[in-house]
């Protein structure tokens, strides 16, 4: 699935690198602990949180996802954001609950 | 890269600084693209690296990191002088942790971070005293 179509499906904002949305993702893992995220490495691609804070863009960093999506609604902060930008990570809120984007991706089929 | 030739890289582990944690497993990964390792080593060396570099900081006060690499080894040595742990064997099961809320707040603590890196390496040596320190040793074959 085009990273464009994952922002179509949460009406999610994108905050960074906003000229990679043509890339790929084929599956997703939604989670808050990042030990759980390091676990399994199934080419997931997108990572979606209600977690904020740094480290959330380097466990992305060494999956090698090319995602972050927070849910509820949440912003990272300038920082946070300059940071995904320069590691060229597309960063993107959605107003949907972890519960309900993980199940409106599954839905669409992804990681089916 | 030419025979019995090993390279080595330093990285001090701020344990002062959580925001911070995993700035030299984020090195270690651009060195080891930079060297022509393949993605797959590359992430899993880079993997198990930040547990024990986040691990360093959540536990033990910060320490150090140095990484060796020969042409058929990625060797990485972690070491602290943090609390030590107690039981080795209860801290590498699956869900064993010892990480307060405030901790747990910040996206660790789920008691995975051992396994993961005995997962993703071919060998690991935990050596720890408490209150003396820790130091693990990582060692991944090359191709
Ligand atoms: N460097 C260290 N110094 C002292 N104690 C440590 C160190 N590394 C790990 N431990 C102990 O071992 C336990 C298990 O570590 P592990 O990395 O598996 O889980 P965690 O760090 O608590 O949570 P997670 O890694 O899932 O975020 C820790 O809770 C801590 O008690
Ligand atoms: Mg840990």
């Amino acid at each position: 699935m085009e990273v464009s179509r994952v922002a179509e499906i949460l009406e999610a904002q994108v905050l960074t690198c906003s000229d990679f949305l043509d890339g790929e993702v084929c599956s997703a893992c939604g989670s808050d602990m990042m030990s759980d995220v390091l676990a399994f490495v199934k080419h997931q691609g997108l990572l979606l949180t209600g977690l904020m804070n740094p480290q959330v863009i380097r466990t992305a960093m060494m999956m090698d996802m090319e995602c972050i999506v927070f849910v509820r609604g949440k912003v990272p902060s300038e920082e946070m954001q300059l940071f995904a930008e320069n590691s060229g990570i597309v960063m993107m809120t959605t107003k949907y609950s972890m519960f309900e984007a993980c199940g409106r991706l599954y839905e669409a089929g992804l990681g089916r | 890269m030419a025979a019995n030739e090993e390279l080595s890289f330093h990285f001090d582990v701020d344990g002062n600084d959580f925001t911070s944690a995993g700035e030299a497993s984020v090195k270690v990964k651009k060195l080891m693209r930079q060297l022509g390792f393949s993605p797959e080593l590359t992430r899993r060396v880079a993997i198990a690296m930040y547990e024990g570099e986040i691990n360093m900081v959540i536990h033990a006060n910060g320490g150090t990191a140095d990484m060796y690499v020969d042409e058929d080894m990625v060797r990485i040595v972690l070491a602290d002088h943090g609390p030590g742990i107690k039981d080795i064997a209860a801290a590498m099961q699956e869900g064993f942790s010892t990480a307060p809320d405030n901790i747990r707040a910040l996206g660790f603590g789920a008691g995975m971070g051992l396994p993961n890196m005995k997962n993703y390496s071919d060998e690991m040596n935990i050596d720890s005293t408490v209150g003396v320190g820790t130091t693990i040793e990582l060692k991944f074959k090359v191709g």
